[in-house]
């Protein structure tokens, strides 16, 4: 490449950032407009009917904000992790904390506290990621970088899976081991607005927590030590991503069940678009996600409105083929 | 003194192992000082001491009369700048924004780049040649012109102290003696370079002081005619090295490893 012409490129990189900032907020915006305007009962909105008002606040009303945030907390912490660890491939699910959640709400589903008493599913959910995120820092020490919190994160997540299967297995009859395969596979079906003020507050305070983190994962870009020599507290920043997931994913979590690849693809995808640098990346991946969360939710109402394929296996479905494209793509650039 | 920095009976242990013992250095403005010795010998370590990312068991390092502890980490990096051995950039950046990342610990939360941030890089590109590939992608560049812009970064930070690791590590003799002359520029500012080295020559000639070590003890502190004789890289390296003098200038040859 001539230096004209990758000068161009940098420069042009460098100049979206906003024009990209603000495409992803529009996008955001109308996939959220169109989460209202879009359901069982039919196109657009009624506010001439009771029916229609009750359908508008206590279904689509909830049910958009739910997938805004939740989105919106994927796409962040997936962008801030992948910062963190300096590694494209990095996703929230790699920290323990939405593998914990699930395995609270499994729980929750398997005690029959979850028939008992609505909101004791998202309880367990939000317990069972707060104590993931308690676990992976007890387990990652004290002075410890990056990789030991990897490998804590995997060692939580892979003994919540194994617990999680269990409670599958040891279901007490078959309708409920139906019920928590269902919740597992993440889906913003009947969702009330109770669901919107026991998560929402949660994921707007880990959300904020994780966008402060921006200048110390830019500094990270240079390696932990020039990030130290820039002013960085390295045990200051690990706190706040470990604290800002397990708020923001772990309460996504709780009220969703698992929702994957969003905070692994949107990311992804973004990040030449704002010129690489970290900090630019998070606002525009919490942007991204929410959009990418609410069109799949709308997809699925608008052309499988009845059946019963979840939104977790619709995000499941874009991001696999994503996978194949970045085999491809990476098999281009470092081949011959 | 208020404008050294300084470390006394420095001791530090990393893993059970004792990596460096009782070593002391005075660095002050306008100085160059060489930090030298076999691999293994503690020299990284010494010079993350002295940049305050590792604070020593035993003793302490001062500087403008505090301890570095005591000093935020923010404020430590408006004074001294670390240059790590490893020229690692994990994401591909324009030239430009990295440099930039050396204004971090000036700029208030929020707020965007000051006009002495933006006056800092130009000055940084400009002393180390890059400004012609600013926008470039830092990944594009070649091992000499990524040195130069890592380089660049620790100089917006404008510091009074550089510490330096290996920085000569993979460069070709033109961008080596150019990093020298840009460390005598800063020298003349009134500002020090601490500099891990191997290249004995380059310590001769460029360097004010050097600081030999062994097995993390200071085996001889002082100018490089001191210093630098037969004996002591015998002693330190295990290698017989003839010390010459050719066009004016010190060169430290080593010949063969000893028996």
């Amino acid at each position: 490449m001539t230096e004209a012409v990758a000068g161009a490129q940098g420069r042009r990189a460098a100049g979206w950032t906003l024009p990209v900032m603000g495409a992803l907020a529009a996008a955001a915006g109308l996939a959220f407009l169109a989460s209202l305007l879009v359901g069982p009962s039919g196109i657009g909105i009624h506010l001439d009917s009771d029916a229609g008002r009750l359908i508008l606040v206590e279904i689509r009303l909830p049910r958009a904000i739910l997938g805004a945030l939740i989105g919106g907390a994927l796409g962040l912490s997936g962008a801030v992790l992948q910062g963190y660890l300096r590694n494209p491939l990095a996703e929230p699910g790699l920290l323990g904390i939405s593998g914990g959640g699930a395995l609270g709400a499994v729980i929750a589903i398997h005690s029959g506290a979850a028939g008992a008493f609505v909101l004791a599913l998202p309880a367990g959910g939000l317990l069972g990621a707060a104590l993931a995120a308690m676990a992976v820092m007890l387990l990652a020490g004290e002075r410890s970088g990056p990789l030991t919190l990897i490998l804590a994160g995997v060692a939580i997540s892979s003994l919540a899976g194994a617990l999680t299967t269990l409670a599958l297995n040891l279901s007490p009859n078959p309708f409920a081991s139906v019920e928590m395969l269902f919740w597992l596979l993440g889906s913003l079906t009947d969702r009330s607005l109770t669901h919107v003020w026991l998560a929402g507050p949660l994921i707007i305070l880990g959300g904020a927590l994780l966008l402060t983190t921006g200048r110390a994962l830019d500094a990270l870009t240079l390696g932990e030590e020039a990030a130290q020599n820039l002013g960085v507290d390295l045990k200051v920043l690990r706190a706040r991503i470990v604290a800002g997931t397990a708020l923001a994913v772990g309460a996504a979590t709780a009220v969703s069940g698992t929702i994957g690849f969003v905070g692994l693809v949107v990311p992804h995808l973004l990040r030449p678009l704002v010129g690489h640098e970290p900090r630019r990346l998070l606002p525009a991946s919490g942007f991204g996600g929410a959009a990418l969360v609410l069109a799949a939710d709308v997809t699925l109402r608008l052309f499988a409105p009845m059946s019963e394929v979840r939104l977790g296996v619709v995000t499941a479905l874009i991001g696999a083929p994503f996978f194949l494209w970045l085999v491809i793509k990476t098999r281009r650039e470092l081949g011959p | 003194m208020m404008d050294c920095l300084d470390a006394r009976e420095v001791g530090v242990r990393l893993g059970g192992r004792r990596v460096l013992n009782d070593v002391g250095l005075t660095v002050r403005p306008g100085e160059i000082v060489a930090v030298i010795g076999a691999n293994g010998a503690g020299k990284s370590t010494l010079l993350k001491v002295l940049a305050g990312l590792i604070t020593p068991e035993e003793g302490s390092v001062v500087l403008a009369g505090r301890p570095l502890a005591e000093h935020g980490a923010r404020s430590l990096g408006r004074e001294i700048a670390y240059l790590p051995q490893e020229r690692a950039v994990h994401w591909p950046l324009t030239v430009r924004r990295l440099v930039a990342l050396g204004r971090l610990p000036f700029r208030e939360p929020i707020a965007g780049p000051s006009a002495d941030d933006r006056a800092a890089v130009e000055e940084a590109m400009a002393a180390t040649d890059i400004v012609r590939f600013a926008e470039r992608s830092v990944m594009e560049l070649s091992g000499g012109e990524r040195a130069r812009v890592l380089l660049a970064r620790a100089l917006a930070q404008r510091p009074r102290f550089l510490v330096a690791d290996e920085p000569t590590t993979g460069l070709d003799p033109a961008h080596g003696l150019s990093l020298f002359a840009q460390f005598v520029r800063m020298a003349a500012l009134q500002r020090a370079v601490i500099v891990a080295l191997h290249d004995l020559s380059l310590a001769a000639r460029y360097c004010h002081r050097v600081l030999l070590l062994q097995e993390g003890v200071a085996l001889a502190y002082g100018t490089p005619r001191d210093v630098l004789t037969p004996g002591r890289i015998a002693q330190a390296y295990g290698v017989r090295a003839t010390v010459a003098e050719i066009e004016g200038r010190p060169v430290v040859l080593p010949i063969e490893p000893l028996a």
